[in-house]
């Protein structure tokens, strides 16, 4: 492999007209795609479903509007409108006519729409009603699961009202061999099947589906030649015309054949990533090892001077573009969870091969260049750093991370590639994960792993000790012990695993019932042409054709449940100042701090029902009076005083983040509470369960779900990120903060781990700061560490923004596994990101 | 026996700070010795000067400077870091107040950290015996010495000290090249803010053998709010930090007058 010390080329000047097209108009909702699948649907509602699937997917294909913008070298799109979104109602149906009147206004991720758009939906809408995956799932759930989610213990909303996405596939099989060349695996499968076999008839159909699969994307690239070579006839610009001409022979060959040169395997990519997109509403579609797979026709034209990394360059800064153009419109409380519209297209530079070498190449550099042109969320940019890794690599990823993108997320194959083995893959399986979505890691074109299964909240089950697990009135847990039985530490802790370990397994029949009604609902047949071994086993990724199939739902809120269980260790069962019942009060009273506006009702009520439980009267005046009492905080002064105390007294207590044993030990051990008992399950498709341990954003719109914390966490205010410690609460400094997150067991969290830092601008400033920045990085993975990333920008730039929105529209911040525009984000989210704990090297 | 002895030697520090990465090469980690000989009046740690363990009042909540530990309760703490010194080629830094005043404990510090294979700075006016810093040299890696001022008369009315035993020492450290040897130089408006001030002492340091890179530090305000809250008077009072293009100027005249590399802050 060539060595590289240094790669910088400058931006061309098309990348910068075509990225303020992209960002000149405000996203709408779109709905051909909506009409032509119920079109399809109702003209097969008598066949298979997987071959409905196909239909429909065709009836796609050949009929969306299609679009060349100008300018544009790589073409494609699922809208004519720019970061439109398309609706997929055989999904779910239930949210978006509730919230017509809100998409264009609401505060995370809205979405213009108009009146025939409207019509067009309900239309849409009526057809599959009672009909989606969501309605089937939903009927497949035990009611403890369903009252579980009710109650907000865990919400695997994502897969419940989309599609489920997260996957990498074969890029390459299509880059080399086209989708003729997918044609013939499949036909050859087809023709080894004996009517005999006792799967003939699902795995026939499922090739026939696949073959009619082959064939839509082929006629869709056909489309675009056509419209490309009309649009030349009609240019005037000799040099327009020419790039048009050649995006129509572009169109024509690939992703029918294979490409022949970079520029082929730029458009043949597109449309592979595009088209996945369209055929399902999954995010997380992640192109993964894009240096590895591209590299082999950038070296060929390179070799044969067709090529110079300029216009190189200037092809992937395209395709960056275009990953930004692609958008996804979600249910109000999922945009809040999934901020900043995010799509969370995971891309890759770096890492081993099958053998164990590096595999750096001038395409990883570029990649990382291309993110630093053009400034963008998308592609969620990641690096894999090994022992092996070239320093100038990693320089050049922090020259990217300290632009303040928060790109790239940085991934410690040390750590991931042993996690991965422990899940039964391969060694030369594991060598070659890659990322999807925000952390999670797998191996392409081999998985379905339904990644960001579900969001686990770990703060709720502590909550539920101290009620002995009732919530708001309603038994929802295991009754694990009234407060005065609770007289060990052990006891309590006990409790709390107990509570855990009964919703992770109600969160396991949620998943698995919503796992069964896609593959019974919305198997995808093109999807399935290039995951391994679906055309040979004959079925579908969601009827398990994958060769590896898992579910990782995320639980988060360690940090806090971390140091609230080490204040009560202490503060209780240790020194003895204060006993659990005038705790669990504090808590009841949220330390007697005032509530949010919003949440006032619902805790007046909470009261109300607690009382009605003793055996109380309560009448509206109590309830105004509950109301009131928590418009202003406690008013009894020797309460208030009592709490303010203990408050005191926790706030002084030892804090995970700040590099000491015996909280970072207890953190561990809190952390294994979700991870171990999460394991020991395994889902329709004959995967296992494993555990991610990070939140996407979902730490604020959940933690305004939380209640009272015992680590001095007020209530409906955000928990803590993935594993990073609790914002404010890690003092001294980034090594240690680094050192705690890294006692934790990453390895065994083997769905991915997020840890957030944030760095001053000046930290990183010079050619020293960045190489100090990199041997950080460096030693937080020698300690087993599995991710980290970073936000770079100081909390002047982002309190300027909040304040003039107007003059920072494309500033793009990192919110959890993935970055997005800062003005886009919820103005509570907005706060979370600027109380992150700012690290900066000390003078 | 001489490992227990030397580990059980007492000091008194103020504080500690890891991941620092401008006092040095590397990521490394500062410990801050209290007690300081000069009064310098832009001192932006006043905690540190004065030996005796103060204690002050912060949001009407007592906060303690200072407090008496062994090295190796120090070099614990230190040594939580060890990873990041061996990929950055970081370490230790003693800095204060002034560690000349401690010798014992600074100098047990600095070799227990050589023994562990860190690398070790001291940031130093080299105000003391030049018999106590030769205790020091075998031990310590990166001598950063502050000259502020050619005129003595000027240094002792802002530092309280001459500075005739600081220049002596720091030509003496030079020529012992036992430490590679830095100078660095506090710019201070009303004090030596002046083209001449800053290329007189940048002369000086360009005589001193293995000399290689001067530091401008320009001042900054950072620390008034101590001096309020310890009861004491900031004389800077008043005083506005540097303007960039003026210390920009100063760094072109050092480097066109002499053969120093010099660099804007530390």
């Amino acid at each position: 492999m060539e060595k590289i010390k240094e790669y910088s080329v400058p931006m061309a000047e098309r990348i910068a007209r075509l990225k303020d097209d992209i960002f000149s108009v405000k996203p709408r909702i779109e709905s051909a795609r909506a009409t032509l699948l119920t079109e399809s649907y109702r003209e097969t509602e008598a066949e298979p479903i997987v071959m409905r699937r196909a239909k429909a997917f065709a009836h796609i294909l050949a009929n969306l509007p299609i679009k060349i913008f100008d300018d544009e070298l790589v073409v494609g799109s699922a809208t004519v409108s720019h970061r439109a979104s398309q609706i997929f109602p055989e999904f779910c149906v239930s949210w978006i006519e509730g919230e017509f009147e809100t998409l264009p206004t609401r505060e995370a991720d809205p979405f213009d729409i108009d009146a025939p758009t409207k019509a067009a939906i309900r239309e849409a809408n009526a057809y599959f009603r009672g009909k989606t995956t969501s309605d089937l799932a939903l009927s497949y759930m035990s009611p403890e699961a369903r009252l579980a989610m009710e109650h907000n213990i865990f919400t695997p909303g994502n897969f419940l009202y989309n599609g489920i996405g997260h996957v990498s596939v074969h890029y390459d099989w299509i880059l080399a061999e086209g989708f003729n060349g997918i044609r013939r695996r499949v036909e050859a499968e087809l023709a080894a099947c004996h009517q005999g076999d006792p799967d003939y008839c699902r795995k026939s159909c499922l090739l026939q589906a696949m073959l009619l699969s082959c064939d839509a994307i082929i006629g869709y690239a056909n489309r675009y030649a056509d419209l490309a070579e009309k649009t030349a006839a009609s240019c005037h610009d000799s040099r327009r015309r020419a790039e048009l001409m050649q995006i129509a022979a572009n169109c024509r060959r690939v992703p029918a054949d294979g490409a022949r040169s970079f520029y082929e395997a730029c458009q043949s990519f597109w449309f592979v990533q595009l088209v996945l997109q369209i055929e399902s509403n999954g995010h997380s579609i992640s192109p993964g090892r894009f240096d590895q797979y591209m590299y082999p026709y950038y070296k060929a034209d390179a070799d044969a001077g067709r090529i110079t990394p300029e216009a190189a360059q200037e092809l992937i800064d395209c395709v960056w573009l275009k990953l930004n153009d692609l958008n996804k419109c979600r249910d109000a409380a999922s945009a809040k969870g999934f901020a900043g519209y995010g799509m969370f297209q995971n891309l890759i530079v770096g890492g081993q091969d099958e053998e164990g070498q590096d595999v750096t190449n001038l395409l990883s550099f570029m990649c990382l260049e291309a993110s630093r042109h053009i400034l963008l969320p998308q592609p969620s940019l990641s690096i894999r750093i090994w022992n092996g890794t070239p320093d100038a690599l990693l320089l050049k990823a922090a020259e990217v991370t300290r632009t303040g993108i928060g790109l790239p997320a940085y991934y410690n194959d040390e750590v991931i590639i042993p996690a991965l083995m422990s899940r039964g893959l391969t060694l030369a399986d594991a060598r070659m994960y890659n990322i999807i979505g925000c952390v999670e890691p797998q191996r392409w074109g081999k998985t379905d792993g339904w990644h960001d299964a579900a969001f686990f909240n770990m703060c709720r089950p502590l909550e539920l000790v101290f009620t002995n697990g009732v919530d708001r009135g309603v038994q929802i847990g295991p009754r694990t012990g009234e407060l005065q039985e609770l007289d060990t530490f052990e006891k309590f802790y006990d409790a709390y695993k107990r509570q855990q370990s009964y919703f992770i397994e109600l969160m396991v029949n949620a998943d698995n019932a919503i796992d069964f009604a896609h593959a019974t609902r919305c198997p995808l047949p093109f999807l399935s042409t290039m995951v391994e071994d679906c055309i040979g086993r004959g079925k579908t990724v969601q009827e398990g054709g994958a060769i590896y199939n898992f579910t990782g739902p995320q639980g988060f809120g360690i940090s806090n449940n971390a140091d609230g269980l080490y204040a009560i260790r202490k503060l209780v069962y240790e020194d003895r100042t204060v006993t659990l019942r005038e705790y669990a009060e504090a808590i009841r009273d949220n330390f007697g701090k005032p509530y949010p506006q919003e949440m006032l009702y619902t805790v007046a009520l909470q009261r109300a029902e607690d009382l009605r439980r003793a055996g109380k009267q309560v009448t509206e005046a109590d309830i105004a009076g509950f109301v009131k009492a928590g418009m202003t905080g406690t008013t009894d002064k020797a309460r208030a005083e009592r709490y303010q105390k203990l408050l005191d007294k926790i706030q002084e207590l030892p804090k995970f983040g700040n590099d000491l044993e015996d909280i970072d030990a207890l953190a561990r051990d809190v952390a294994y509470t979700y991870t171990r008992p999460l394991q020991q399950y395994r889902n329709p498709r004959g995967g296992t369960y494993h555990a991610g341990l990070y939140p996407v954003s979902a730490n604020v719109p959940l933690g305004q779900q939380t209640g009272t914390t015992p680590d001095g966490r007020l209530a409906y205010t955000p928990v803590a990120d993935g594993v990073s410690p609790v914002s404010g609460r890690d003092v001294k400094g980034p090594t240690a903060a680094a050192n705690s997150v890294a006692k934790l067991d990453h390895g065994i969290a083997s769905n991915g781990t997020l840890y957030n830092m944030k760095f001053h601008p000046s930290a990183l400033e010079g050619r020293e700061g960045l190489v100090d920045f990199a041997s950080f990085i460096r030693t937080y993975f020698d300690r087993k560490g599995m991710h980290v990333q970073f936000n770079v920008v100081s909390r002047e730039t982002l309190v300027d923004a909040q304040k003039h929105p107007e003059n920072y529209r494309t500033l793009v911040v990192r919110v959890a596994g993935y970055s997005a525009l800062f003005t886009t984000l919820s103005r509570s989210l907005q706060d979370d990101i600027i109380n992150r704990t700012q690290q900066s090297g000390n003078n | 026996m001489e490992q227990t002895n030397r580990s059980e030697i007492r000091g008194r520090i103020f504080d500690i700070q890891r991941y620092s990465i401008h006092d040095g090469p590397g990521i490394r980690t500062i410990v801050f010795l209290k007690g300081c000989i000069l009064r310098c009046r832009w001192c932006c740690n006043p905690e540190s000067q004065s030996y005796k363990i103060e204690t002050v009042t912060i949001d009407g909540k007592p906060k303690v400077y200072g407090r008496d530990v062994t090295v190796d309760e120090v070099m614990e703490e230190v040594m939580k870091d060890a990873a990041y010194y061996r990929r950055s080629g970081g370490g230790l830094t003693l800095s204060g107040g002034e560690s000349l005043c401690q010798p014992d404990f600074a100098v047990g510090l600095l070799s227990v950290a050589k023994d562990y294979g860190l690398t070790t700075a001291m940031e130093s006016t080299g105000c003391a015996p030049y018999e106590t810093i030769e205790r020091y040299l075998p031990y310590l890696d990166y001598y950063l010495m502050d000259i502020k001022h050619m005129n003595s008369e000027k240094h002792r009315e802002f530092t309280g000290q001459p500075n005739e035993l600081i220049l002596a020492n720091a030509q003496k450290i030079a020529r012992s090249g036992q430490t590679s040897l830095s100078i660095r130089v506090p710019v201070i408006p009303t004090f030596n803010a002046t083209k001449e001030e800053i290329l007189a002492i940048a002369r000086f340091a360009d005589t001193l053998p293995g000399v290689k890179r001067i530091h401008l530090l320009p001042y900054h305000r950072l620390g008034r709010d101590k001096y309020t809250r310890l009861g004491r008077p900031y004389l800077l009072d008043g005083i506005r930090p540097p303007d960039p293009s003026l210390i920009e100027s100063f760094r072109a005249a050092v480097e066109a007058n002499t053969h120093l590399a010099c660099q804007i802050g530390g």
